[in-house]
């Protein structure tokens, strides 16, 4: 797998965006000299003493394809949730690349370091067009005082009628999006994540409620941009994991139960019990 | 390429929008005050005080109402508080007024009756430099943003949203009420300020500053609502929808909710802390009675009898129920609350768009 390492430093030196750190001698954005995007270590959470996570280590490297599975509750929401700012972990370090320590970053500043989301349920702006929730994810400087006098350039405008396209909804742009298909929303959220230009993307059950023929697309679209990106995929739907063909990783009851390409982790007998057990 | 400001400007409104401004700017700007001006009284056209003073009273409403649909219908933010921006900002102008009196007070002093009464020998400091006209409008911009701002940067941060935020407002005014209900506080305590004589030197009461007030009014009441169109179709307005539907999606997406909540906030609070300077010399007083939370809670009902979320319906329910409020008042004083109540109730079940929900179902009826 080629990462161009290159690429992503200059991607992210502007602090165009609001989130330079001035004065430090760091540089702004991810640092992915070792080739990691992700670091989670012995992260523990838990809901009034109910360990949602226990104990949890993962890395994801720079470009990879990581599908993560297992039973319901194991925990997978819940791991990003710490990833994205969402829920501080009790004990743990959850890192960015070699600098940014995700669990001292709010919400926006962890989107903006380059992290987007997928949720399980779709959230979408129901209210808003179909482009305007596209307009609203597109990476750009968004704090309040370039918002007021922002006017979408010719440039944006082409890079939102691209993305519809690329999700299909180019013949929806102008309507609600509270009005789309439950497929279609998912789709929607992929684009606006897409329009976020993220170096991780954090999909969580990406394809429940998708057709067959939805699904196959969805899976080469996410194939066409790892390498470029980092994918974590949480799914059930195994002849979708299968497709992605990436390391998988089985969470069971808040930690790392198994980790291996698909064949392996299917034959593992712990895994075998805990999918059999539940 | 970048697109010149006034041209996003002249883009926040549709055609009509503008022709509808331009008529209105043309009744109450020239019109109404040259026919009370100019028609000799007892003429039919001539527009008598009591009109011109129930108008520019109403279009401060208005400004208000704009402000509230501001923060509750775009950014999902009730406020039942802001009756005491809007009494902030009367004050403030309220106390040059008092100043403006001079030694024509019952007292002959120098000092407010008020100060005299309660035995006071000099101005206390926070009255420093309200004998400046210019000094004033900076208070009457400053002190309600200041107050919107520090209190809604730690409601905000704290994330505090929906009932409880309204609850917290209501009992914001109400302290306010009642800190300015004490004499110690130096604001005239239950009485407030009223008996003011001029401004600028010009009598109070000619029919030249009535009509000054009331185009003045009418003047601050469009920009507030083109500031309002401004803000709601630009990419600001639309992250505020957005924040108001799914705040913690618009965290995810980068953007901080804090900012553009304390934005509008403030910017609402001095909107009305202007409706309240406008407002203080046409009624002639001010007192803490304009803090009450049923006044903050009449504010949102105009909104709500309007329909949220389209700026022009706020302005028509202001209108509207003052309207019926001054015909009410008049007539049954004693079933004013009742029908205010029963109003919106009625709105809420019936109407939940407003009177301009109410106008689209009619029309597409009618086109239907
Ligand atoms: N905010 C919360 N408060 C209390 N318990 C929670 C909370 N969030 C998650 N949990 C619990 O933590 C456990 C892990 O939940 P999580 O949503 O991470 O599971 P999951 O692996 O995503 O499951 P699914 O496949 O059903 O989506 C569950 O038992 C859940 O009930
Ligand atoms: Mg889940």
């Amino acid at each position: 797998m080629s990462t161009n390492l290159t690429d992503y430093d200059t991607d992210n030196r502007g602090g165009e965006d609001g989130t330079q750190v001035v004065g430090h001698i760091l540089q702004p954005g991810v640092d992915l000299s070792h080739k990691v995007i992700l670091y989670l270590e012995a992260i523990s959470v838990s809901f009034d003493g109910f360990k949602a996570l226990n104990n949890l280590n993962l890395t994801i490297d720079a470009g990879e394809l990581r599908c993560i599975i297992g039973p319901n509750g194991a925990g997978k929401t819940t791991m990003m949730d710490v990833i994205t700012g969402k829920t501080r972990p009790d004990a743990g370090t959850c890192f960015f690349g070699q600098t940014l320590d995700l669990t001292r970053m709010t919400e926006p500043e962890i989107a903006h370091a380059g992290i987007g989301r997928k949720f399980q349920k779709p959230t979408i702006f129901e209210n808003h067009t179909v482009f305007e929730n596209l307009e609203l994810a597109m990476k750009t400087d968004k704090r309040a005082w370039a918002s007021l006098f922002a006017w979408l350039s010719q440039e944006g405008r082409d890079r939102i009628t691209d993305t519809l396209k690329q999700v299909r909804l180019d013949h929806e742009a102008d309507r609600p999006a509270g009005l789309l298909s439950h497929g279609q929303k998912q789709w929607l959220e992929i684009g606006m994540l897409l329009m976020q230009e993220p170096q991780l993307l954090l999909l969580d059950e990406p394809v429940a409620g998708m057709t067959d023929d939805e699904t196959e697309r969805t899976g080469e679209l996410f194939k066409s941009l790892a390498g470029k990106h980092s994918l974590v995929v949480v799914e059930h739907d195994m002849a979708f994991i299968e497709q992605l063909g990436g390391k998988v990783t089985v969470l069971h009851e808040g930690s790392v139960l198994a980790e291996g390409d698909l064949a392996t982790v299917q034959a593992d007998p712990r895994v075998i019990e805990v999918y059999l057990g539940r | 390429m970048r697109t010149p400001f006034t041209i996003r400007v002249l883009a926040a409104m549709p055609r009509s929008g503008w022709i509808a401004m331009g008529l209105f700017a043309a009744i109450t700007l020239v019109l109404m005050p040259a026919l009370h001006l100019f028609v000799p009284e007892g003429h039919p056209f001539h527009v008598s005080n009591y009109v011109i003073t129930l108008g520019g009273k109403i279009m401060c409403y208005a400004i208000v109402a704009v402000a509230m649909d501001l923060v509750w219908g775009y950014a999902g933010i009730l406020s039942l508080g802001h009756g005491m921006f809007f009494a902030l900002g009367g004050y403030a102008f309220g106390m040059y007024l008092m100043r403006g009196i001079g030694t024509d007070g019952s007292y002959q002093s120098h000092l407010p009756d008020f100060m005299v009464f309660l035995d006071w020998k000099e101005l206390p400091w926070y009255w420093a430099g309200s004998d400046s006209f210019v000094l004033t409008l900076i208070l009457v911009l400053a002190v309600p943003s200041l107050v919107a701002f520090v209190f809604g940067y730690f409601a905000f941060r704290s994330r505090i949203k929906g009932v409880y935020f309204a609850i917290i407002t209501q009992a914001l005014t109400f302290a306010a009420m009642l800190l300015f209900f004490r004499n110690e506080t130096g604001f005239g305590g239950n009485n407030g300020f009223t008996d003011f004589k001029r401004i600028l030197g010009y009598d109070i009461t000619s029919p030249e500053m009535r009509a000054t007030l009331f185009a003045l009014s009418a003047l601050a009441l469009m920009l507030a609502l083109l500031a309002g169109r401004y803000l709601a179709t630009s990419k600001f307005g639309r992250v505020l929808a957005a924040i108001r539907d799914a705040e913690s999606r618009v965290m995810f997406i980068g953007y901080n909710p804090l900012h553009y909540k304390l934005f509008i906030w403030t910017f609402s609070a001095m909107l009305c802390g202007i409706a309240g300077a406008l407002y203080v010399p046409q009624v002639g007083i001010i007192n803490p009675g304009e803090m009450s939370p049923a006044n903050s809670i009449e504010i949102a009902i105009w909104v709500a009898v309007g329909g949220r979320g389209t700026l022009i319906g706020p302005i028509i329910g202001a209108g509207l129920v003052n309207g019926f409020k001054s015909f009410f008042t008049v007539a049954f004083p004693e079933y004013w609350l009742f029908f205010l109540g029963a109003l919106f109730v009625g709105v809420t079940l019936w109407l939940p768009e407003g009177v301009v929900g109410l106008w689209k179902r009619i029309r597409a009826r009618v086109a239907a």
